[in-house]
């Protein structure tokens, strides 16, 4: 039992992030039509915003310590971060530390502005165009975008720690009367889940509930209607695209202490929430979040060692196995509309 | 001549001269000049271009011809290069064996997976085709390590079988070869001042991707060639007249597979080793960038745009920082760092950069890839012929034609 309470648990944080990845998707195929293999990439900008807000922290002043000398005999030169030397030492040494959550805000405007830019100067252009070369044209961007980031970080993994008070574990097995250090769960990871739930819900509210969301929901049935009543639904799904760019970036920066960020992490992710957005059912939003979480849980349950002494490697192709499975009995995924993108 | 009409046959001539020339034709600078980095006439490279020719030819009869995109052709390359390492490891250090066992185990595994991956069409068919790939991938790194010695690669070994070679007492490993005479064998002659090779491995492979470009000949100019670009055309229009198009899209998938097959084990000859990074998704990526580079359902499109690719990343590879300050060194010192760093960005390691930027501008501005460049190009000077007698020029007639409505798939 406490076995299955830890692949739950340990399957909740791939699978936020797959849930995550697979919104942003969805929103995108839903709003405007256009299926977007660069959607990775997005999630890769978003986890070098941390590790670019990390160095921009460490920007250090260099003072020399004629008191002290190092190894060689010189004086010592000893670097001060400016936040250190602004905020004073405990406060510089605090926001240091907590650079991960603070790069959430730092990434949201760059990558909405991403998003925009991306939507006005690119994909706008692909609207009339055959789905094969929307998929083309995305998947070029990608492979440019991740070449960007590793031209200017190299291509070994970055560690961006999170915060010193979030390191350690959490004994969930105490809480449910099991003996200590039986189910155990990093708290970061706990913290990951918790702000997955919270943009998810945010943006189900946001649609749900706001007079814009009401517009661009009306605009995901029907484009036409919508644009003849007089709004200008393409600049409001412009400002989709942004949003869920901003979606994948956030959880782009909040996965990179889970995963030290290196440039292919992008693609490695791309394939999966792909084949999310599939299982949930093309263009359904609660499908994708349930598919994100179903999958990230399973492929957990996957790489039980029990499981693997029967059927050895499952844990590599599970969510494959699964994705082919359903396309084959239903096309339209878990929760898909009937007739959306089917033949 | 051969079932092909004048035009079709002087086509086929042409390539097959321009198949027999090419160490001439990449080799125009004299060696130990400041140009001799352009050259491209050594086999190795050569070899690679006409393998990833026939890589991409066969994906341009599936792409090409029926519009269903493959995101995982890779996997039919890996497929093949491994059987055909098993049969160098278990039967004899000729090809021939070989790659017929490659082209035969990549054609099966095609079966099996166009039979699952044609049920569904557009995007659903890409993903089930990633999806495959990915798996086979996953699969060949982890659980069937015996088969594909996992992460290492599959490699030949002194104490293998090979049971119709003769006694190995050599000490060395055995070099691939077709009844005797080595793949890596050449010839040098130099001429002019440059240095041609001549090497078995690359005419060999030559002659392979003539005799695939000639099959490709004739796919695409035969009835069931039509059909497939009917199916393209319009799927659902064809279902209405009560055609069933999965045995011919199934037979395209399993074609392009062979062809796959064929060049995976082409370059297991070639240098005898397989891994399973081959069958990775990006790799299955390359052939679709090539494909369209060059052109897509065009013949000489995707060998075009695989020779191209290959070619540039060799050059642009050999392009690093000290080659470039000496190109720019005329420049004022500030502005010959500035440009030097921009150039370094997407020369050496940065040449995926200037790939998929190519990749992009080309899907964007010119979705007929190079060939329709081409045309472009050639009708360009036909117009300034024309112009002077008359109105009655090309443009003029065009926009009397149906505009080409987009296709949406839903």
């Amino acid at each position: 039992m406490d076995q299955i309470i830890l692949q739950v648990i340990n399957g909740l944080d791939k699978g936020s992030a797959y849930a995550l990845i697979a919104l942003g998707l969805t929103l995108i195929f839903g709003t405007l039509g256009v299926v977007n293999f660069a959607h990775g990439a997005l999630f890769l900008i978003g986890a070098f915003c941390a590790v670019t807000l990390q160095r921009i922290l460490n920007i250090s002043a260099q003072t020399v310590d004629p008191t002290k000398t190092d190894f060689l005999g010189n004086p010592a030169v000893i670097k001060t971060p400016y936040v250190e030397l602004w905020f004073g030492p405990e406060m510089g040494a605090a926001i240091i530390d907590w650079s991960v959550p603070l790069a959430v805000l730092f990434a949201i405007p760059i990558m909405v502005a991403i998003g925009v830019i991306m939507e006005r100067g690119l994909i706008k252009h692909f609207y009339n165009r055959p789905h094969a070369d929307q998929i083309l044209v995305t998947f070029g961007l990608a492979i440019v975008l991740q070449n960007i980031i590793k031209q200017f970080y190299g291509a070994s993994q970055i560690s961006t720690p999170s915060p010193e008070v979030f390191r350690g574990s959490f004994d969930f097995g105490v809480l449910l009367g099991y003996e200590a250090n039986a189910i155990i769960y990093p708290y970061w990871r706990m913290i990951y889940f918790a702000f997955s739930v919270g943009i998810i819900s945010a943006i189900f509210a946001f649609l749900r509930f706001t007079t814009f969301g009401m517009v661009v929901r009306a605009g995901m049935a029907d484009r036409e209607t919508v644009g003849l009543l007089g709004i200008n639904i393409d600049k409001r799904f412009t400002i989709m695209f942004g949003i869920a760019a901003a979606v994948a970036g956030v959880a782009g920066v909040m996965y990179a202490p889970i995963n030290s960020p290196s440039y292919t992490m992008g693609m490695d992710f791309l394939v999966i929430s792909f084949v999310v957005v599939v299982v949930g059912g093309m263009g359904s939003l609660p499908g994708a979040v349930l598919a994100g979480f179903l999958l990230g849980i399973v492929e957990s349950f996957a790489s039980l060692n029990e499981v693997k002494s029967i059927l050895p490697g499952i844990d590599q192709i599970i969510i494959y196995l699964i994705a082919i499975i359903i396309l084959l009995t239903r096309p339209r995924g878990l929760m898909g509309k009937r007739g959306v993108m089917e033949d | 001549m051969l079932g092909l009409n004048k035009r079709d046959f002087r086509l086929l001539i042409i390539v097959l001269l321009l198949t027999l020339g090419t160490p001439f034709l990449l080799q125009p600078f004299a060696e130990g000049t400041e140009l001799a980095k352009f050259n491209a006439g050594y086999p190795d490279l050569m070899q690679r271009i006409a393998i990833f020719g026939i890589f991409a030819m066969g994906f341009n009869i599936l792409f090409g011809l029926t519009g269903y995109l493959s995101f995982g052709h890779a996997a039919f390359l890996g497929v093949g290069s491994y059987s055909a390492v098993w049969m160098f490891k278990l039967l004899s250090m000729n090809v021939i064996p070989a790659i017929l066992l490659a082209m035969i185990t990549a054609g099966l595994f095609s079966l099996v997976i166009g039979y699952i991956s044609l049920r569904r069409s557009g995007i659903y068919f890409s993903i089930l085709t990633l999806a495959f790939a990915q798996m086979s991938f996953a699969l060949a790194y982890s659980v069937l390590t015996p088969i594909t010695n996992g992460e290492t690669g599959l490699q030949l070994a002194l104490s293998d079988p090979r049971i119709l070679d003769p006694v190995n007492n050599t000490g060395s490993l055995p070099l691939t070869n077709i009844f005797g005479l080595e793949m890596n064998a050449a010839v040098k002659i130099e001429m002019l001042g440059r240095l041609y090779t001549f090497s078995v491995g690359y005419y060999f492979s030559a002659a392979i991707a003539l005799l695939a470009f000639y099959v490709s000949l004739r796919i695409f100019r035969s009835p069931f060639g039509l059909m497939l670009r009917a199916i393209k055309s319009n799927q659902q229009r064809l279902s209405y007249t009560g055609l069933s198009t999965r045995p011919y899209t199934l037979a395209a998938f399993v074609i392009s597979g062979i062809y796959a097959g064929l060049a995976g084990g082409l370059m297991a000859s070639m240098d005898p080793l397989a891994g399973a990074e081959r069958m990775q998704w990006t790799a299955s990526g390359e052939v679709v960038i090539m494909s369209i580079l060059g052109g897509v359902g065009t013949l000489m499109g995707p060998v075009l745009g695989a020779g191209a690719i290959k070619y540039l990343e060799n050059i642009f590879s050999k392009i690093n920082e000290s080659v470039l300050q000496s190109w720019f060194a005329f420049l004022p010192d500030g502005l010959e760092n500035t440009v030097v760093w921009v150039f370094s960005r997407f020369t050496g390691d940065g040449w995926p950069l200037t790939l998929g930027l190519l990749f992009m501008l080309v899907v964007t501005f010119l979705p007929g890839g190079l060939v329709e460049g081409g045309q472009r190009i050639a009708k360009l000077f036909k117009r300034d012929k024309v112009k002077p007698d008359g109105e009655n020029n090309d443009e003029d007639g065009a926009k009397h034609k149906p505009e080409p409505t987009p296709r949406v798939d839903e």
